[in-house]
């Protein structure tokens, strides 16, 4: 396209962190340097050059990880490279926690201050650092680090969580968790001195799966059993026995398996997955690609489920994705990992590679004349990119905005094309039911809710960790399974699903986690949180946390979300301070208002959701009155 | 898209392809475009029989015109005109759009029949998504052609030496036209030269600042017994008139229509009152008739316009009142339940064939007159900006943001070469005129190829090096391709 | 291949043919919906809009524009939809067969209050004449969030003679950036940046629009719903006491400069032109103008000064 760019230009180092990733470039239409020779005559392959925006996002990464934040330059090259206007450019960049537009030292530590890391000591870790490092935001002396809050990142098993990112020329990742001052202050200088590990974090399966090794599991069976970087390993303890399965079944018995399944999709919308699959495939005469992603951008704050299997069990992941491609007639997968899951990336990305070497991904798999490939994409820091359709935009190289529904994206998904999309713990749930059969997978669980379940269990609890069980237990069980109640030891409230979720309070626990179990107490499951909460725990600051961190992650593309969510958390300060606007009552038919407009009129399920939490507390205790 | 334009523009930048050939080569482009389609047996020969004349000598004609031969002549490589002939042979539907690269050339006539050839050949004529089009730079260059602003045309396109169709007129004006051919804007500044035309009543336009080689153009005016110029403004030509007449601005002072690109008749309405003690266009030309002795009444639009509707069949559906409803009309409307045509030439695909066939014409290539040598090695062309409009009478009176000095655009290679920076002046010179213009460089040049803006004649007089060679069909100059040389210019 | 000889005559009119037509489309099947416990029908892919709109319902709009690509941002517009856990945008929810739609439920009107609400509490809403009726006909009291209530307030833009940005009226309705981009112009000089309630209208590092792409077709103030986009001409004539559109005349003609035939709307008060904007239902351009159409005019004013 006609680019208008800025004067300022990409240094040299700038150049090469994007080239690195897409090549040098072709010719002049994709930043090629001027040369008449080649095409002062004639030029081919616009159209080509201007369909590449699909890789905006990982050239933002790229720039971000090799300089730690995007100048002008960079970003005018990569508007170059891609043939994206530089306010488009800029417009992604500046959607994205992940990506600094102004310059930032190169050691970042983001430093989990939200509700699960708030029961085990954040707030005491973070006014440590604020004591010895300055406030939040502000580089340190030597401009070499800075620190900042963060929402969840999804460690919530081993709070209070911290993640270090460290750019240059070898960029590096580490998780600190359980975080301390110390440690933590000391792996920020190892990283500014270039010590830190290559390895971003280590799995301990004592510490985030205590069920590790029990005979029963079957989602969970082989975490900490098998060596995740092993092919062989994966192989040996069954793996792609399921794919080979499905290639006997032939692509209409696995969706009908499926489908008999009666599998309920785990993100937390619990759609019924074999429709999914039997939507897209059905359009397979219409001659278009299709699509299969999996949606690992686990965001909700509580939930870190997903990680786990992706650290444990990377190629399970990739095993449940080539039999929905082969089920549903798709030729290529994304897996889309939450920006911060920095282990769970090198894991995949490596299983990725050992598969296309095994022909377990490629063009002929297994010998079987199976085309399908996957690609691993990474989130940037954004909640909302776990919403379905939002993930598809941030694909797509757009900001990522949620669209409206219908069309669904069975109907016009990624590119607008038929697309599956599946929860990580969804698809490892396939080849069970492939190898099973979808009738016997059906009778496991309790009534519709069938099969098995992971559950993200942390806050007050005496072994927070991620818990697998067929559906049916109750909370107490599940509480129970994680030791009791650990901090004071007596409970005070639970958080069910996340902070899209609902709280429940001690008289509830004999609920069981069941869709039908938790609908009848108006909770929700949600993507499988139980986050507990003893007596000593400030509910209204939990409150606060979880609508600060609504207003923080709303995209603002509707109005319900972008400004309901700023409205309510002003109305929980007032009323946390005692300076309301009227009476307390007013202010609480206010709150109940926004919420409802946000629940009603919110473009997606995030605006939807964001005051779920929080009424369902008020309601429950009676809070402000 | 293709874009086929010697400098790299924004409208090649959202090309999938760009051919870059040199200034005037296009038809030895198209002809190599249509020998390679011929050929292929890409041909549509089903059309070709059923709807067209004169394809054997077309043949005959391409014949020569090898890709390699093309690639000679146009600097473009041979494979591109391939492919590029292919995608269009091959594309479902094909339009063909030009703009005064075509047609600012002492061969702008067969530069167009070249690529009209090739949408016969294709058949991409007549059928919707389809056909030639030629983008007009005014509002009612169209319209004044259809309106018989052509030498050897009446109203409506009717020929003036069809006895029948002069009766008609003649019947209507009762007043005898005579079956003589007018003159064209260069025919009028030669027959200036041989002193057979000695009076000029210019109406809205500026020929010392637009007409190539103007100091020719300037010393044949100089030259006239008597020169009324009408406009807006005090141009330079009216300087030189001996009588100035107001005149209005007829989009928005009054009354009126004009004719689209698209041959759409809008409707041009009065907004704002004309100045004070200024008339109405037509006003003026009332009363010149009245003191010629000829009492037209009081002057309306409307009523005007009825009467081309009355003697021009295409326009005859046009009421001002369907023109209102309808957001314009294209023609040929020729009754008022005629919705009007959004594409012509669809008799072509009428079985059996409606009205005569559409005939190839043989064009041979011809370079522009303006020959390269040693002493002017560059090529310039010239063209427009986005926010101004040609002498800048007009679009110089609001503050663009957009607007920048009048420069010499060089491509950065040949600043190299000349030992030039951006901003610093240079001399050009042809072999009419020599000039001083500020350098700025622009990536969408080759080396070799220059251009300059048609706007700003008071600080850089592009048509002080322009060429007269004219078009003897159209009557167009060669303003696209003049011969130039640079140099380095030291200011004292 | 024989060779035909007879060739035409220019002296002869080309004969008339048959009216060239489109070829036609599949025709669109009508479908029935129940809209407040009235049937209306409506062609196959219409929206709820146009079937209310149909019935002669009000249906508030903001960010919508027959002309952009829905975006569905603003959520005035939502109606209530039996069997929909949520309420649906009428702009952009196509209507299907049996649907029975309420668009003056409780539920309704509570959102689109809440809607106003929340933008009149944040974006200074002094000239969006079209939000403040909505506000007067839904009750909203924006005054219910306090006085210290975020806001978006910030200092107008003035970097060029052309145009003027003020985004403390911008209620992020994505018109502008539909029409510079691919709903329009293509130019893509802004986008919407940041996230949440910063999330903002921008040029590349906010950069002055003389500095980006912007090609001043000033087609982003033709659609803006508030007035945070602004020409120049008007923001000074506004600020100096002279705008007066109740002394506005409106006229349509074509405009001057170059052959496309784009319609002008010629806004002139006291004689003298002081705005061009393009009627959006015109097939030429649909609202669409250049630097040229939408700024060419102001030489008249010199003129009427000589």
């Amino acid at each position: 396209m006609d680019l208008h760019l800025t004067a300022a230009a990409a240094s040299a180092e700038e150049q090469a962190a994007i080239d690195a990733l897409l090549g040098e470039p072709e010719s002049s239409w994709d930043g090629g340097a001027r040369q008449i020779e080649r095409d002062g005559r004639a030029v081919f392959g616009g159209g080509t050059a201007r369909s590449r925006r699909h890789l905006l996002l990982p050239v933002l990464h790229a720039i971000q990880e090799r300089i730690g934040w995007i100048s002008p330059g960079a970003l005018n090259y990569a508007s170059v490279r891609l043939n994206v206007a530089p306010a488009e450019v800029h417009g992604v960049a500046s959607f994205y926690g992940m990506f600094s537009l102004s310059p930032r030292p190169p050691v970042t530590a983001h430093v989990c201050d939200d509700i699960a890391c708030m029961t085990r000591g954040a707030g005491a870790l973070c006014a440590e650092l604020e004591h010895k490092l300055g406030p939040a935001g502000s580089p340190s002396e030597g401009g070499q680090t800075i620190w900042q809050r963060s929402a969840c990142l999804g460690l919530c098993e081993r709070a209070p969580a911290a993640l270090i990112s460290a750019a240059g020329t070898t960029a590096r990742e580490r998780v600190v968790a359980p975080a301390a001052t110390e440690n933590l202050i000391s792996t920020m200088q190892d990283a500014v001195n270039g010590r830190l590990p290559a390895e971003p974090d280590t799995l301990s399966t004592k510490l985030s799966v205590p069920q590790a090794g029990q005979a029963q599991l079957r989602l969970l069976r082989r975490a900490g059993q098998v060596d995740p970087s092993s092919i062989e390993d994966y192989l040996q303890r069954g793996g792609y026995e399921a794919l080979r399965r499905s290639f006997e079944l032939g692509a209409e018995r696995v969706i009908q398996e499926v489908i008999d399944s009666k599998l309920l999709g785990r993100g937390g919308a619990a759609f019924p997955t074999g429709k999914k699959w039997e939507a897209v495939h059905l359009q397979r005469h219409l001659g278009y690609p299709h699509y299969v992603i999996c949606n690992a951008d686990e965001s909700e704050p509580g939930t870190f489920k997903d990680r786990i299997v992706m650290e444990g069990d990377p190629f399970a992941v990739l095993e449940g994705m080539t039999i929905a491609g082969f089920a549903v007639g798709a030729q290529k997968g994304y897996v889309y990992v939450r920006g911060e899951y920095p282990l769970a990336t090198e894991r995949l990305n490596h299983a990725i590679r050992a598969a296309r070497a095994q022909k377990l991904l490629g063009q002929d798999i297994l010998g079987r004349g199976l085309r399908f490939d996957v690609e691993l994409r990474r989130g940037a820091g954004a909640y909302i990119c776990g919403e379905e359709t939002a993930l598809l935009n941030s694909i797509e190289g757009y900001r990522g905005e949620p669209r409206n529904k219908p069309p669904f994206p069975t109907q016009s998904g990624l590119f607008h094309l038929p697309t599956v999309v599946n929860n990580v713990e969804t698809l490892i749930n396939i080849p069970e039911i492939i190898l099973g059969g979808g009738a016997a997978y059906a009778r496991i669980g309790k009534g519709n809710s069938a099969g098995y379940r992971l559950f993200c269990v942390s806050g007050h609890v005496v072994r927070p960790g991620v818990y697998e069980t067929p559906y049916g237990p109750t909370i107490r069980n599940v509480i129970d399974m994680a030791g009791g109640v650990g901090g004071t030891g007596r409970l005070q409230a639970v958080l069910l699903g996340g902070a899209a979720g609902s709280f429940v309070s001690p008289m509830e626990l004999d609920t069981p986690l069941t869709f039908e179990g938790t609908r009848a107490i108006g909770a929700t499951l949600g993507s499988g949180v139980v986050l507990l909460f003893d007596d000593s725990t400030d509910l209204q600051q939990v409150l606060l946390r979880i609508a600060a961190f609504f207003r923080d992650e709303t995209c603002g593309q509707c109005v319900p979300c972008r400004v309901g969510s700023v409205r309510q958390e002003e109305v929980l300060q007032r009323l946390v301070r005692r300076q309301t606007i009227g009476s307390v009552a007013e202010e609480r038919n206010t709150l109940q208002e926004i919420a409802q407009a946000m629940r009603d009129a919110s473009i997606c399920g995030l605006g939807q959701t964001a005051s779920g939490a929080i009424l369902s507390a008020m309601n429950r205790w009676s809070l402000f009155s | 898209m293709y874009v086929v334009d010697p400098r790299r523009t924004s409208s090649a930048q959202w090309a999938d392809v760009w051919l870059g050939l040199d200034v005037g080569s296009d038809i030895s482009l198209a002809n190599a475009m249509g020998r390679e389609i011929i050929v292929s047996g890409l041909a549509n020969e089903a059309f070709i029989r059923h709807a067209t004349s004169g394809f054997e000598a077309y043949r005959q004609c391409v014949e020569k015109y090898t890709l390699d031969r093309a690639e000679r002549e146009t600097g473009v490589p041979a494979e591109a005109i391939r492919q590029t002939a292919h995608a269009y042979a091959k594309a479902k539907s094909g339009q063909i759009c030009w703009t005064l690269g075509i047609t600012e050339h002492h061969n702008a006539v067969d530069n167009v029949v070249a690529l009209i050839n090739l949408a016969l050949l294709t058949g991409h004529v007549g059928r919707y998504g389809s056909g030639v089009n030629p983008l007009r730079g005014q509002n009612n260059v169209q319209g004044g052609g259809d309106m018989g602003a052509i030498p050897d045309r009446l109203t409506g396109f009717q020929h003036l030496e069809n006895p029948e169709l002069r009766a008609k007129f003649e019947r209507a004006w009762r007043a005898k036209i005579e079956p003589k051919r007018g003159w064209h804007l260069s025919a009028m500044f030669d027959a200036m030269e041989r002193g057979e035309l000695t009076l000029l009543y210019v109406l809205g336009e500026n020929p010392v600042d637009s007409e190539a080689d103007r100091h020719r153009a300037v010393k044949l005016l100089r030259g006239l017994k008597f020169m009324v110029v009408q406009d807006l403004f005090c141009t330079r030509t009216a300087e030189m008139a001996d009588v100035v007449l107001p005149g209005s601005a007829g989009w928005c002072e009054t009354e009126g229509t004009v004719t689209s690109s698209e041959r759409r008749v809008q409707r041009v309405r009065a907004a704002v009152p004309l100045p004070h003690g200024v008339p109405d266009d037509i006003e003026i030309i009332y009363q010149l008739a009245r003191r010629f002795g000829h009492e037209w009444g009081m002057p309306d639009a409307e009523a005007i316009w009825n009467e081309v509707r009355q003697l021009s069949p295409m326009h005859a559906g046009m009421s001002y009142r369907r023109l209102e409803e309808l957001g314009g009309i294209q023609w040929p409307c020729y009754d008022e339940t005629h919705p009007g045509e959004m594409y012509l030439h669809s008799r072509l695909w009428q079985e059996p064939l409606i009205g005569p066939r559409a005939p190839f014409h043989a064009v041979e290539f011809e370079p522009p007159v303006d020959e390269l040598n040693e002493q002017y090695p560059m090529r310039l062309t010239t063209g427009r900006y986005l926010d101004s409009y040609n002498t800048g009478a007009q679009s110089q009176r609001f503050p663009s943001p957009l607007r920048r000095a009048a420069t010499i655009d060089l491509s950065p290679e040949d600043g190299e070469r000349y030992q030039v920076g951006e901003g610093e002046k240079v001399r050009i010179s042809s072999r009419r005129g020599s000039i001083i213009a500020p350098v700025r460089f622009d990536s969408g040049l080759r080396p070799g190829l220059a251009f300059l803006s048609v706007h700003f004649h008071e600080q850089v007089a592009t048509n002080d090096l322009t060429i007269d060679a004219v078009d003897p069909k159209s009557g167009t100059s060669e303003f696209k391709a003049t011969a130039i040389r640079i140099e380095k210019y030291a200011e004292k | 291949m024989s060779e035909p000889s007879q060739a035409p005559s220019p002296l002869i009119p080309v004969p008339r043919a048959p009216v060239p037509q489109i070829p036609a489309a599949a025709p669109r099947r009508e479908i029935e919906i129940t809209i407040d416990g009235k049937r209306v029908a409506v062609p196959e892919g219409a929206t709820i809009l146009e079937a209310t709109r149909k019935l002669g319902i009000d249906t508030p709009t903001l960010c919508f524009l027959e002309t952009l690509t829905p975006v569905n941002a603003c959520r005035v517009c939502v109606v209530e939809l039996e069997g929909s856990r949520t309420l649906v945008p009428a702009c952009s929810r196509k209507a299907e067969a049996g649907m029975a739609v309420h668009t003056e439920s409780e539920r309704v009107l509570l959102s689109r209050r809440l809607v106003l609400d929340f933008l009149a509490s944040s974006v200074d809403v002094s000239t969006a004449p079209t939000l403040r009726a909505y506000m007067e006909q839904y009750g909203a009291r924006p005054d219910r969030f306090g006085a210290r209530a975020q806001t978006v307030a910030q200092a107008p833009k003035i970097d060029n003679e052309l145009y003027m940005r003020d985004y403390s009226k911008c209620i992020l309705c994505y018109k502008c950036v539909e029409a510079c981009g691919v709903d329009a112009q293509n130019t893509f000089a802004i986008s919407v940046a940041g996230r949440g309630f910063s999330a903002h209208i921008s040029t590349e590092f906010d950069i002055p629009l003389p500095q980006s792409a912007c090609v001043y077709c000033g087609n982003c103030i033709g659609v803006c719903p508030t007035g945070a986009l602004m020409f120049k001409t008007e923001y000074d004539r506004r600020a100096a006491g002279t705008w007066d559109e109740t002394q506005q005349t409106q006229t349509d003609t074509i405009c001057p400069y170059c052959g496309v035939g784009c319609e002008l709307t010629v806004h002139a008060q006291e004689g003298q032109i002081v705005k061009v904007s393009s009627p959006l239902d015109h097939s030429v351009t649909q609202g669409n103008l250049c630097i040229k159409g939408r700024f060419g005019w102001q030489f008249t004013d010199s003129r009427a000064a000589t």
